[in-house]
């Protein structure tokens, strides 16, 4: 495998580190703080062209490898987990579905304004009923016609509300079990869809999270994505791309806790010298850089099989696994080498920490990334 | 409209300075940038051009990887780069370096010649005077607002307690300070685009210059010392309760002419 990004993923990469420095990281303790979703950087993000970065340009994006995304939304997580988190999922839970498994003209109507930053995008699929359970879903939709009904409620949905347009998942065949399940695209606008409760989180806090209603919603048959039954298939391996962006998201909210930290140990004088000369503090710094490598590794190599289009549904729960497990235990570190301080809300290592919760939870809970990767590993060996 | 603005490759501006034995920048170790003043001068050719149409053409002399330095420029906007590359001008001065820059610059037809307010490294910020005056143009020096119409340039010239207003025919030399606009972030399209836009390379022979006139030869200036700024001294701690404390700071800030 070679990790060696072309000229132009390097000089993207490039600019992204200093658009996140200068115009992301200044404002990610006002966004937290405020619960604002962050419209303008959103917007700066549309113009730089950050929104469709793996989609083919004549379908607005930018042609560039799923390994440049994810190290993308590493960055921009780096300076604000709420602010990488709606690009990340406008790409890998709308655009990978749309430009996978959509037809021409889905892509033209959907792709490209999602990739050009026009449109936003989210994937509807969580029930209050139907959690890592995806399968047990009830929204469902009743053919018509040249359309379908759909009926049912989203819970839990991210960029909800602020997106256009929604990959929703729905039975088509209640007694088919998973193989019953299809999915569609919905847009925002269309009569009968309403957005119900606004969750007040613990971190990513800049991120909309809201529940979808869809009364009667009627949905062309034009719009549905893929064959009916293969919905439950298209949102696995939408998933399978997902976390890697979730792995991605992991990485970069810890590298902004080690980089604090080690700042701060530097500055920090206890029994008349800093407490980076005392062996206990290294070790932690030592332990939490070598966390984050192996996660990257991890990471990029999932995203590196993507790229060659090879399966990667175990590499990816494997990475998300671990790069969530490593954020949260290199935040609390973090936070710990700040004593006191790092518990209060001056100092940014404590929103790390609340941010990188959410790694071990959306996207498949760190138990079903467990389950996923034993499936294969279990498979392998019979 | 053709506009040319100047760029430098510079180190990075966070890495660390190294001098070789003849007192000369060791540039082999150091990572290279845009000169971040030049970031403005571009910013301010491609605002120029958008508004008047024309190209944009980037200019620089330095060793042969300034090409990739160049590419953000391109990536930002800049139509093509001119690079200017010979083993004969290593340790040029000022005035051996604007001779090269006007001998590539004259047989353009620009209209519009910008330049940074200074480089990040050597920073004498001569450099765009001395090229006005090889190339006999008007020099409108920091300039932070820059008006076109037609044939006629008109510049709002920064003075430390306001601003003159000035205006010149085309074709000139501008210098701009940082004021003048918020540089912009290369796109992806850019970035992308970048690609496919050229950079001409030059040497000695291709301007028609002599390598007698040229590098450490045709300097006429010559550096005989360098010496590094010394240490900074350690800060002085006060230990005196706030209120004497708080004294002893308006002292020490009155001594030293910070307050009056
Ligand atoms: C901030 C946020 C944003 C989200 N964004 C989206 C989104 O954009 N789109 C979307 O569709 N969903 C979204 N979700 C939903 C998220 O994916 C689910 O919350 C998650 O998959 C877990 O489902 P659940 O909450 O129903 O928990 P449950 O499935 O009820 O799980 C409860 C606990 O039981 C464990 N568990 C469940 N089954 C097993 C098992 N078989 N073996 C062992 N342990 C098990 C789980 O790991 C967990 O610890 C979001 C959630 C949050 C909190
Ligand atoms: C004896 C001597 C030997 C030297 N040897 C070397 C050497 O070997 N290698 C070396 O790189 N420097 C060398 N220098 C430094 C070099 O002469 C200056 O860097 C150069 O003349 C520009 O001056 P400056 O950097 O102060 O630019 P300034 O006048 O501070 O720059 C102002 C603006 O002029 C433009 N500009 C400046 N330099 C360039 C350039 N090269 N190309 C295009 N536009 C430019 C930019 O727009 C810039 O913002 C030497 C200097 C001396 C005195």
């Amino acid at each position: 495998m070679d990790w060696k990004l072309d000229p132009e993923a390097q000089s993207v990469l490039d600019m992204v580190r200093e658009f996140a420095e200068r115009e992301v990281r200044p404002r990610a303790h006002d966004i937290d703080e405020t619960a604002e979703y962050p419209e303008d950087l959103v917007r700066k993000m549309a113009e730089l062209g950050l929104m469709g970065i793996p989609f083919p340009e004549e379908y607005g994006g930018a042609g560039l490898s799923y390994v440049t995304f994810a190290l993308v939304v590493e960055e921009l997580c780096k300076a604000c987990a709420s602010t990488g988190l709606i690009m990340d999922v406008n790409i890998s839970l709308f655009g990978e579905p749309v430009w996978l498994f959509g037809t021409e003209d889905q892509k033209q109507r959907y792709l490209r304004p999602i990739s050009t930053g026009e449109a936003l995008g989210a994937l509807a699929m969580t029930e209050p009923e139907a959690g890592s359970d995806a399968a047990s879903i009830r929204t469902n939709a009743r053919r018509e016609g040249q359309s379908y009904r759909l009926n049912g409620r989203k819970i839990f949905i991210t960029n909800g509300e602020k997106a256009d347009f929604y990959v929703v998942t729905a039975k088509t065949d209640p007694n088919a079990g998973s193989r019953g399940i299809t999915d569609f695209i919905v847009e925002k606008s269309w009569p009968g869809v309403s957005f119900t409760t606004h969750y007040e989180k613990l971190g990513i806090r800049g991120s909309t999270t809201t529940d979808i209603v869809f009364d009667d919603v009627e949905v062309p048959a034009a719009n549905r994505l893929g064959e009916e039954g293969m919905g439950f298939k298209i949102t696995m391996d939408t998933l399978d791309a997902g976390r890697i962006g979730i792995a991605a998201q992991a990485i970069g909210i810890a590298r902004a806790a080690l980089e604090e930290a080690v700042t701060y140990v530097k500055e920090r004088r206890q029994f008349g010298k800093p407490i980076a000369d005392f062996q206990g503090i290294k070790f932690a710094i030592a332990d939490m850089a070598t966390q984050i490598e192996a996660a990257q590794s991890l990471m990029l190599q999932a995203a590196y099989l993507r790229d060659k289009g090879i399966p990667c549904a175990r590499e990816s729960a494997m990475a998300k696994l671990y790069a969530g497990d490593m954020a949260m235990a290199v935040t609390d570190q973090a936070v710990q080498l700040f004593g006191g301080y790092g518990y209060m809300r001056e100092y940014p290592v404590e929103r790390h920490m609340r941010d990188a919760k959410i790694c071990q939870i959306y996207e498949g809970t760190q138990q079903i990334q467990r389950l996923v990767v034993a499936r294969q590993q279990l498979a392998a060996l019979s | 409209m053709k506009i040319a603005v100047c760029v430098k490759q510079v180190p990075d501006t966070t890495a660390r300075k190294e001098l070789t034995d003849d007192f000369r920048l060791n540039r082999a170790s150091l990572d290279s940038v845009l000169n971040p003043f030049d970031e403005y001068a571009l910013e301010e050719g491609i605002r120029q051009k958008e508004a008047h149409e024309g190209e944009v053409a980037m200019v620089t002399m330095g060793p042969a990887s300034a090409e990739e330095t160049m590419r953000k420029g391109l990536a930002m906007g800049a139509d093509r780069g001119v690079l200017i590359t010979d083993s004969a001008l290593a340790g040029s001065d000022i005035w051996v370096t604007a001779t090269a820059l006007a001998a590539a610059l004259r047989s353009g037809g620009y209209d519009l010649i910008l330049c940074g307010q200074e480089s990040a490294d050597a920073r004498t910020g001569l450099l765009p005077g001395a090229l006005a005056e090889h190339l006999g143009l008007p020099f409108l020096s920091y300039v932070q607002k820059l008006d076109i119409e037609g044939s006629q340039l008109r510049v709002r010239r920064q003075l430390s307690g306001g601003y003159e207003v000035i205006s010149a025919n085309l074709p000139a030399v501008v210098m701009v300070v940082k004021a003048i606009n918020e540089p912009r972030y290369p796109s992806l399209k850019g970035i992308m685009a970048s690609k496919r836009k050229q950079v001409t390379k030059l040497d000695a022979g291709g301007l028609g210059l002599e390598p007698a006139s040229l590098g450490i030869a045709g300097s006429r200036t010559e550096v005989v010392a360098a010496t590094p700024r010394p240490a900074k001294e350690p800060g002085r701690m006060l230990t005196e309760p706030p209120s004497e404390a708080a004294k002893l700071i308006a002292d020490f800030l009155a001594e030293n002419k910070v307050i009056a």
